[in-house]
């Protein structure tokens, strides 16, 4: 589905991916851990085109989209949750939603709202809130909300679980989980190395711009170095 | 708090007297073929310490002064809160009606002198109205609007000037032209936000007027341009004589006696047709996916281009739009002058059309036209201070922003209506 190979990323002169494939199959949840400054939103920023790759590919659905301008990427079935959630504070719950639908039509933009608010059923409570007035995991909920409306085939997540509660980024995962149970592969990013790689089929461990390891999830929690490394011995 | 505050009053008070005192204390005065230094006369060095003293003493309670100002009683403003989105529209819709039938009477019973000054209003509506798309929609600080107005006056007033185009022809040219610019403007200033954005836009602003001050060849420079001409009703004048071959003239056709307050009301009533049509024009855009992606892009730019949405696309239609209104009332501008000079489109003038949409509520095309309204008229009826205009001014704003930080009527979007379900 999402395939990443050999990708070099610069800001600048500086370069903070150096040499970086993953590949992510269809229907499959892939988890990418790192530390802090590891890359894990460069990463995903390439794959969006902002910024671009100097070097390597990204090719969705066999689709070489490495050059590809952001807003044609983000409307060909890659859906993006952004660090730190990006919710429009403004806007209610539901303008939130209904931007996550901007190029669909009414009648989709409605089906998919249904579907949000069955998943989120906190969401559908909160319809005329201001999106800025939310909780931090209600904001997250949208945020999520807000990417599936647009009926994506790949759902990209950076950090779901940034400063939220336990109770919440367990709700937040089980969502994940059925979002794969539903069709949707799953490329998720995360600090939260234990749950992502419970959740994950596959998972890689990036480390200062390179892939250090890659395995399935469960090989990866019983690793001993990554176990002393991320999840805190 | 007292302390600090203590601290911080002496310092603002040690501030106003290094800066005013210089400045009016001492008067130079020619001595001869030299020129000596002379202390001003006493009052005005006691009306120096006076205002060190109320800088001091102001800011030595400011806390207690703010406070007291948002204790004072807010102005109750009607509210449609608890209507639904249909109801809210079709009583707008009904309100806009009787306004603009109104609007069309009266000119008929009032005097010559707030007839042009209502065409005035007329044209500030215009203006704040295009650049609310700009700055309260779309988000993107634009200091430099008064350039577009500029391109859309003087467009007509070179085009009748060297090709004698009327005025019905120069009016969608000036304001194609207007947009024209808006959009060129639009590509430098694409990766620009916030603070820088404003800075560019206002350089922007200040080229388009030096150009026009300097172009002498062309533009006449500081002497401006003159004899634009009115507008004509199908080809009737409204001019004592017909200027033009073949043109007929109002009062002739209807054989009435030539009275000069025809062609004011002309013009008025011209304005308000493009006034109305800005409102529309632009409520429609607002409902349209382009103006939902203005406000998705003024909330959060990152968020806005992940969702597919064109970084580019946005701003360059914000931009071009708004200019494109400020045009159609340059072009109604220059006609009702009859001579415009680069001196009518200073920053000031932008600083006042920005005012005016922070003032009404960004955003909000109600309370752009109600501050329009207010902005406009309030000085003229208070022609008496004229001198303390500006100071009154200032004064507005902070009081404003202090009661109504939101503007006088807050924007309320209109939400999109899903089909219902079946
Ligand atoms: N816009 C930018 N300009 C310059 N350098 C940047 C920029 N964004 C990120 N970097 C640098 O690139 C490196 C990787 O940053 P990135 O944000 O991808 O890390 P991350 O793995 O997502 O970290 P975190 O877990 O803290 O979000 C860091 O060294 C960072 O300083
Ligand atoms: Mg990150």
């Amino acid at each position: 589905m999402l395939v990443i190979e050999d990708v070099h990323t610069h800001y600048g002169k500086i370069e903070a991916l150096h040499g970086v494939s993953v590949e992510v199959k269809k229907g499959e949840i892939v988890s990418l851990i790192g530390a802090n400054g590891a890359g894990k939103t460069t990463l995903l920023m390439t794959v969006c085109g902002d910024p671009q790759a100097s070097s390597g590919r990204v090719i969705l659905e066999g689709r070489d989209i490495t050059r590809r301008p952001t807003a044609e990427i983000m409307r060909s079935g890659i859906s993006i949750v952004p660090e730190g959630r990006r919710v429009f504070p403004g806007l209610t719950v539901a303008e939130n939603l209904h931007m996550g639908g901007f190029f669909n039509t009414k009648s989709e933009i409605r089906k998919s709202q249904q579907h949000v608010y069955e998943l989120f059923p906190r969401l559908k409570e909160r319809e005329n809130q201001r999106a800025g007035t939310m909780s931090g995991g209600e904001q997250q909920m949208l945020a999520i909300g807000r990417a599936l409306m647009s009926k994506p085939t790949l759902i990209i997540l950076d950090e779901p679980s940034l400063g939220l509660a336990p109770l919440i980024i367990k709700q937040i995962f089980e969502i994940i989980a059925k979002l794969r149970d539903d069709g949707i592969t799953v490329f998720l990013v995360e600090q939260n190395a234990h749950q992502a790689l419970k959740l994950a089929d596959r998972g890689y461990v990036l480390e200062t711009g390179r892939i250090r390891l890659q395995d399935t999830g469960a090989n990866l929690l019983a690793n001993p170095d990554i176990q002393n490394a991320y999840l805190g011995g | 708090m007292a302390t600090s505050n203590l601290k911080h009053a002496l310092f603002c008070a040690i501030i106003t007297l290094v800066v005013s005192y210089p400045i009016l204390g001492f008067n130079l005065v020619s001595q001869g073929t030299s020129v000596g230094l002379e202390g001003a006369n006493p009052t005005t060095v006691t009306a120096v310490f006076l205002a060190a003293l109320a800088v001091f003493l102001f800011q030595l309670f400011r806390d207690q002064i703010m406070s007291g100002l948002g204790r004072v009683p807010k102005p109750a403003l009607p509210t449609t809160r608890n209507m639904s989105d249909a109801t809210r529209v079709r009583m707008q819709n009904l309100i806009i009606l009787f306004v603009v039938i109104g609007a069309a009477i009266w000119p008929f019973l009032a005097s010559r002198g707030s007839v042009d000054l209502a065409t005035l209003v007329l044209i500030y509506v215009m203006l704040a109205l295009g650049l609310n798309v700009v700055v309260g929609l779309a988000g993107l600080l634009d200091l430099g609007y008064v350039a577009f107005y500029a391109v859309g006056a003087y467009t007509f007033a070179l085009l009748s000037q060297y090709f004698g185009i009327s005025f019905w022809v120069a009016l969608p040219t000036g304001a194609l032209l207007a947009a024209l610019f808006g959009l060129a403007l639009g590509f430098p200033v694409l990766r620009l936000r916030g603070d820088y954005l404003a800075i560019v836009t206002l350089g922007f602003g200040e080229i388009i007027r030096i150009l026009l001050n300097n172009w002498t060849s062309l533009t006449g420079g500081p002497n401006g341009i003159g004899g634009i001409p009115d507008p004509t009703l199908f080809g009737m004048e409204f001019g004592r004589r017909v200027k033009e071959e073949g043109n007929i003239s109002f009062h002739d056709f209807f054989g009435i006696a030539y009275d000069s307050t025809h062609k004011i009301i002309f013009l008025y009533l011209i304005a308000l047709v493009l006034a109305v049509m800005t409102f529309f024009a632009i409520r429609r855009l607002m409902q349209m996916p382009v103006g939902r992606s203005w406000e998705a892009l003024r909330e959060d730019e990152i968020a806005a281009r992940s969702l597919g949405l064109s970084r580019t696309g946005v701003k360059l239609s914000a931009f071009t739009i708004g200019a494109f209104f400020a045009g159609f009332a340059g072009t109604v501008f220059a006609s009702k002058q009859g001579f415009i000079s680069p001196e009518s489109f200073v920053f000031l003038e932008s600083a006042i059309i920005l005012a005016i949409v922070v003032l009404g509520g960004m955003g909000s095309q109600f309370g752009v036209i109600l501050a329009a309204i207010a902005v406009t008229i309030l000085p003229e009826l208070a022609r008496e201070f004229s001198e303390y205009r500006m100071l009154i001014f200032g004064a507005a704003m902070v009081l404003m922003m202090v009661w109504r930080p939101q503007g006088l009527l807050p924007m309320r979007r209109i939400h999109i209506h899903l089909d219902k379900p079946e």
